[in-house]
């Protein structure tokens, strides 16, 4: 009887998802020590919501539960979604965001392995679209914030919205950098002025500058474990790079460093483990490359010119649609055949 | 050539992957030479290729190296006695083929004797290469890496290239195997001398020999055996990374040629055997020894695995006993290696050339795997392919019988190597999803060859028809002139002439009509087939070209036609 191989070595897909899930916690630490434990609880609520609600769509569509449950990937969905979304979001917000990443993105397309967009990014441009004001309200970061939240305010805030006597929401809050800069900028001041702003730090955003490196540590753990490829991350971050370094050269008063940019908004995240989500990319070594380079440049198109303040989100939604597309375009030569 | 141009450099494939190697173990002992069994079971169908035809009948006595089957057709190895004896039985066993379906054997009762047939060494460095290839056609040597090619085929000159390097591939890369290994520590000498046979025979001014790093020994003593050669004889030590001993993989790691995917490494100057198989060729012609025995690795789930000198025909249970038998445990044999081997159909079975290995396998260390997860990807695969096909997508047009995807995508460029399905983190058996594509695309290749035959047959037919009818219609015509004999002879000469012309006419339009049908079918698949459908293709093809010359200039192509193909 033919049936070999009879050896196989490789990470499951349940051990893959948790070293995902592993490399976000620098991240998580970082966001935590930059925003409080409010996250904490949005993270939570997203990852019950993720596998109750597979659990139910796998039962629904006569699957497997328990099999499918534990290979991670709801709770990898429920993690960056709600990693992406504004740290003290409202309970609601952050459940109807990761259902919709799960039961629509994800299952009604036919569950692990079949859906041809990234759950979380789907989630998360379903929000925006839905509550952009809310989605665009940040907490400032508590070294900057005028009132400052404990974790149990937080938990108050995130369930019903309230504020402890005295505090206004304007003191917790303030505007990301990236959305400061684009509403400034329409106003004709100057980058360089701009960036006096407390909001900002010397790269990115003041203290929140820690997150995103600590993004950048848990990726290059995920480089060195294999689980990610490594053209992905460069590919986005080059691309994004050359092209804010492009426009700063260009214009330095109307366009921010490229450092500020890869530093800013969901770049790091995005680079590290929302692009190198497998299931909605490509497959080919040179697709990889077109693929995450294509949502640098679109990102940063977006965040330029766009009506949004970050493109992540939407450059990869519309890279997502390609993915067949570069596949077939970037077919590598076969051993013995010409191109 | 690029090889001598580049010494010492390699060059990489893509992919390949780094199995756990579990070859120290059979290799501890030295090669022994397991006793004559008393009943030796000696499949016809040992090698590729046709039968060969049995020239012994029941009950008759043979000596050792007798022939007992001679090569039959093109592709074909004789199979001789591996000792003196009785044939008890000429009939359908059990034999070791992944179908597990029983096919011709010949059992040979040993007399204990193992008396010699007068036989006689060839002095090949004076002799004709023709001739010492013609020669082989009666040794039975057959390729001994597993593959099982007669080997007087590859040494054949094909009149169309010229062989340059002589690739000796002994890189051994599949987990367990260790027979060629002991093979060079043990007889480097002989294998050097069967380089240089094999040199000799097809003209090639250089050898590479491509071993493993993980065969140190082995690769030393080839280093000595080579030095003491005057022949242009390089050992090159290529990392281990399964499958480099691939033919293909490995004539590109030591040249950097790329032998494209539809011709033979021939036609690119390169021809390649395994080391055991050069050593069989010099024992041949040096001692007249035809192909008898081989070394097999008895290894995994067994007392004391090691490596045996084996005459073909012998039991397995015999080579198991020798290796201090089988665990309790063991709930498999494998054939070949963990990667590429099969699982016998039961211990029943006896050692035929091809066998290179077995593995007494057992729970603990094949386990199953998990069950199948979806795909999702990862195209860890497609980093693991040696081929650099894209396993993922073959994957789901194999999953779904896109066949014409398949092909588009090469699925027959993959070398069931196993690379891809070691490496899927869902568990997805993809080499099997790959088999049974491979299996769908000649089975469709041979209905649509055997419906183009179908169809050439009754268009013959049809004009065949048309022509005999126009005969008749002629002969009538003329009987009719002949019973009008009294009107005027100048009419009738007239009207004979007419029905002349009218014939031609007839004919020559059907045979058009036809020719215009058939120069629209699209050409065959054109690979392995046999020579007589081969002429047949050849003959049509002709036909085919001169009708279509007519039909350029006659008049276009009418819907109808176009729907043929």
């Amino acid at each position: 009887m033919l049936r070999s191989p009879y050896i196989t070595n490789a990470p499951s897909v349940t051990v893959i998802m948790l070293k995902v899930l592993l490399a976000l916690l620098p991240g998580i630490a970082a966001y935590v020590w930059v925003y409080g434990g409010g996250v904490l609880v949005t993270l939570m609520l997203a990852s019950i919501t993720a596998l109750v609600s597979e659990a139910i769509m796998l039962k629904l569509r006569d699957r497997p539960i328990m099999p499918f449950l534990m290979d991670g990937s709801a709770l990898v969905t429920a993690w960056l979604l709600a990693l992406a979304l504004p740290p003290l979001a409202p309970w609601w917000l952050v459940v109807v965001g990761t259902l919709f990443a799960i039961v629509v993105a994800k299952q009604l397309y036919g569950g692990l392995g079949y859906n041809p967009f990234n759950p979380a990014m789907i989630g998360y441009a379903v929000l925006l679209i839905s509550f952009p004001v809310i989605m665009t309200h940040w907490p400032a970061p508590l070294a900057l914030a005028e009132a400052k939240l404990g974790f149990m305010d937080q938990v108050n805030f995130i369930f019903n919205a309230g504020l402890p006597a005295g505090v206004h929401i304007d003191a917790i809050s303030m505007a990301t950098p990236l959305d400061y800069l684009k509403t400034q900028l329409i106003l004709h001041h100057t980058v360089q002025d701009i960036t006096q702003a407390p909001v900002f730090g010397v790269l990115g955003a003041k203290h929140g500058e820690l997150v995103p490196a600590a993004y950048l540590l848990g990726g290059l753990y995920l480089v060195q474990q294999r689980i990610i490829n490594w053209q992905l991350p460069t590919a986005f971050l080059g691309a994004l790079a050359l092209m804010a370094g492009a426009f700063y050269l260009a214009d330095a008063t109307h366009f921010s460093s490229p450092a500020f940019h890869l530093m800013s908004g969901a770049s790091m995240l995005c680079a590290f483990f929302i692009i190198t989500d497998p299931v909605s990319g490509p497959t080919t070594p040179r697709g990889k490359l077109v693929f995450a380079a294509g949502v640098g440049i679109l990102t940063y198109l977006i965040r330029v010119y766009g009506g949004y303040p970050d493109g992540v989100a939407f450059a990869i939604i519309f890279f997502n649609i390609c993915v067949p597309l570069i596949d077939i375009y970037t077919q590598p030569r076969v051993f013995g055949h010409e191109k | 050539m690029n090889a001598i141009l580049n010494l010492g450099k390699l060059f990489k494939f893509n992919g390949g992957v780094h199995p756990p190697e579990h070859k120290q173990v059979s290799t501890l002992h030295p090669i022994s030479v397991l006793p004559v069994p008393l009943r030796l079971v000696l499949p016809l169908r040992q090698h590729v290729g046709s039968i060969p035809k049995v020239l012994v009948e029941v009950g008759q006595h043979v000596l050792k190296g007798q022939l007992l089957a001679e090569a039959e057709g093109n592709i074909s190895a004789a199979i001789h006695a591996p000792t003196s004896g009785v044939i008890a039985a000429i009939k359908d066993e059990l034999i070791p083929h992944p179908s597990g379906l029983p096919d011709k054997c010949i059992t040979l009762e040993s007399d204990g004797k193992d008396e010699w047939v007068a036989h006689a060494a060839t002095d090949w460095r004076t002799s004709d290469p023709l001739a010492l290839v013609a020669s082989l056609r009666q040794s039975g040597i057959v390729g001994l890496g597993g593959a099982a090619f007669p080997s007087h085929i590859k040494l054949r000159p094909d009149g169309k290239s010229e062989i340059r390097t002589l690739v000796i591939n002994a890189a051994e890369c599949e987990p367990y195997i260790t027979c060629d290994d002991m093979l060079m520590r043990e007889h480097a000498d002989e294998i050097v001398h069967g380089i240089e046979v094999a040199q000799y025979i097809l003209g090639a001014e250089e050898c590479l020999v491509g071993i493993e790093d993980n065969k140190p020994q082995a690769a030393e003593a080839m280093r000595i055996a080579c030095a003491n050669s005057t022949a242009n004889i390089r050992v090159v030590v290529v990392p281990t990374l399964y499958p480099s001993g691939d033919a293909r993989r490995l004539i590109h790691l030591l040249t950097g040629l790329e032998v494209p995917s539809d011709k033979r490494s021939t036609q690119v100057g390169i021809q390649c055997f395994n080391v055991a198989t050069v050593l069989a060729m010099y024992r041949y012609f040096e001692f007249g020894e035809p192909a008898l025995s081989r070394i097999v690795t008895v290894t995994g789930n067994v007392a004391r695995p090691g490596n045996f000198q084996v005459l073909f025909g012998t039991p397995f249970t015999t080579l198991l006993e020798a290796a201090g038998g089988a665990l309790a445990d063991t709930n498999d044999y494998i054939m070949g290696g963990p990667m590429m081997g099969f699982s016998l159909p039961s211990r029943e079975v006896s050692v035929t050339k091809a066998a290179n290995c077995i593995i007494a396998g057992a729970p603990k260390l094949f386990p199953a795997p998990p069950p199948a997860l979806p795909c999702i990807r990862c195209a860890r695969c497609a980093d693991a392919c040696p081929v650099s096909l894209q396993p993922q997508e073959l994957y789901w047009f194999s999953k779904s019988s896109n066949l014409e995807k398949a092909r588009e995508y090469h699925l027959s460029d993959c070398i069931e190597c196993g690379c891809c399905t070691y490496v899927c983190p869902s568990n997805i058996p993809l080499v099997q999803y790959y088999r049974y594509a491979k299996s769908e695309i000649i089975a469709q290749d041979r209905a649509k060859e055997a419906a183009d035959i179908a169809r050439e047959r009754n268009e013959f037919r049809l004009m065949r028809i048309e022509r005999e009818k126009q005969e008749r219609a002629q002969r009538n015509a003329q009987k009719a002139a002949g019973a009008q004999a009294a009107k005027p002879e100048a009419a009738n000469a007239e009207a004979d002439t007419e029905a002349a012309a009218a014939k031609k006419a007839a004919i020559a339009a059907a045979m058009e009509r036809a020719k215009a049908q058939k120069a629209e079918v699209a050409p065959q698949n054109v690979e392995v087939l046999k020579p007589a459908v081969e002429a047949e293709i050849a003959a049509i093809d002709a036909r085919r070209a001169e009708a279509l010359q007519q039909v350029a200039t006659a008049e276009p192509v009418t819907p109808a036609q176009e729907q043929d193909h």
